[in-house]
């Protein structure tokens, strides 16, 4: 039988899984952008099982939410990204000084 | 109990695949490791049958964002190596701060409890249930508007990666039929008077 706890136990896993990740991959910014999205699979992980195990199907329709605004925000982040190695012919987040006073 | 087995077989793979992640070599392993993440995501989703988020996991997530990202790795030439400089330095700190993390989560949801009972299966569903029905009630009446905002949100992305993207090479034999329409009889025409032999008007 899975419990809610085994659930969420796997949801803490891979969210922390995924900000070690942030820490390791600080340079590479397509690594960041792929942590960010394993980051809400494990949010969406949380949803899922609350909505589940709670019997509200609330959460599921967030899920669905979340997984739009993270569509859109892979192209958008992606596109970007495009254009910066245009621009800078690297994608190291050290060389993305341009703002800095 | 097989459930429990499936369930268990599952995670590992989700847990390795996201390790893959992040610790591959080369940003195309790591991508296609999310993509299993992903896979075994939607299966374990399956399980506790929530059976249309998982496919559209699966179609939205496999199917679009990753081949969008994976389209992008190959894309751009990246230097493996100069990007990789600086592993090794943050990795007892990432390490430790996952475990950290891990502890404080577990120990919310195994020592202190919710409030609720968490170590209970879930309720189990009539036999005519059907999640993509209910899924599909509740979306179209109470989240009508969340759900055509979302669809607005989309939109913009659209035309923002569009728009961000798109760049105009100079010399290009192209027609612009603006420009075309806009033209006047006088930018075109010059009306000389006829020059006789001799050079007299």
């Amino acid at each position: 039988m899975i419990t809610l706890q085994h659930m969420l136990t796997l949801s803490a896993v891979l969210f922390s899984l995924s900000v070690a990740g942030i820490f390791l991959n600080r340079k590479n910014v397509i690594l960041l952008l792929m942590c960010i999205e394993l980051m809400l699979l494990a949010v969406n992980f949380s949803f899922v099982s609350f909505s589940r195990f709670l019997g509200d199907l609330d959460g599921q329709v967030f899920v669905f939410f979340v997984l739009t605004v993270a569509a859109a925000e892979s192209a958008i982040g992606l596109a970007i990204l495009v254009v910066l190695f245009r621009e800078r012919r690297s994608i190291n987040v050290e060389d993305l000084d341009t703002m800095k006073g | 109990m097989f459930v429990q087995i499936l369930f268990y077989a599952f995670s590992a793979v989700l847990v390795a695949a996201a390790l893959g992640v992040i610790l591959s070599r080369n940003p195309v392993h790591s991508a296609l490791s999310l993509v299993l993440a992903f896979f075994t995501s939607a299966a374990l989703w399956l399980l506790i049958e929530v059976e249309f988020l998982a496919i559209v996991l699966v179609l939205v997530y496999v199917g679009a964002v990753m081949v969008l990202f994976l389209f992008v790795v190959m894309m751009l030439d990246i230097n493996v190596e100069e990007v990789r400089s600086g592993f090794t330095r943050y990795a007892g700190l990432g390490a430790l701060t996952a475990l950290v993390v891990i502890a404080q989560m577990v120990s919310v949801y195994w020592v202190k409890g919710l409030g609720i009972d968490a170590t209970q299966g879930a309720p189990p569903l009539p036999a005519d249930y059907s999640n993509t029905r209910a899924l599909g009630e509740v979306l179209y009446t109470q989240y009508v508007y969340p759900f055509e905002l979302a669809a607005m949100l989309l939109l913009v992305a659209i035309v923002a990666a569009i728009a961000l993207t798109m760049r105009r090479r100079p010399g290009l034999k192209a027609q612009d039929v603006a420009k075309q329409v806009a033209v006047r009889r006088e930018d075109r025409v010059r009306i000389v008077k006829d020059v006789g032999k001799d050079g007299a008007a």
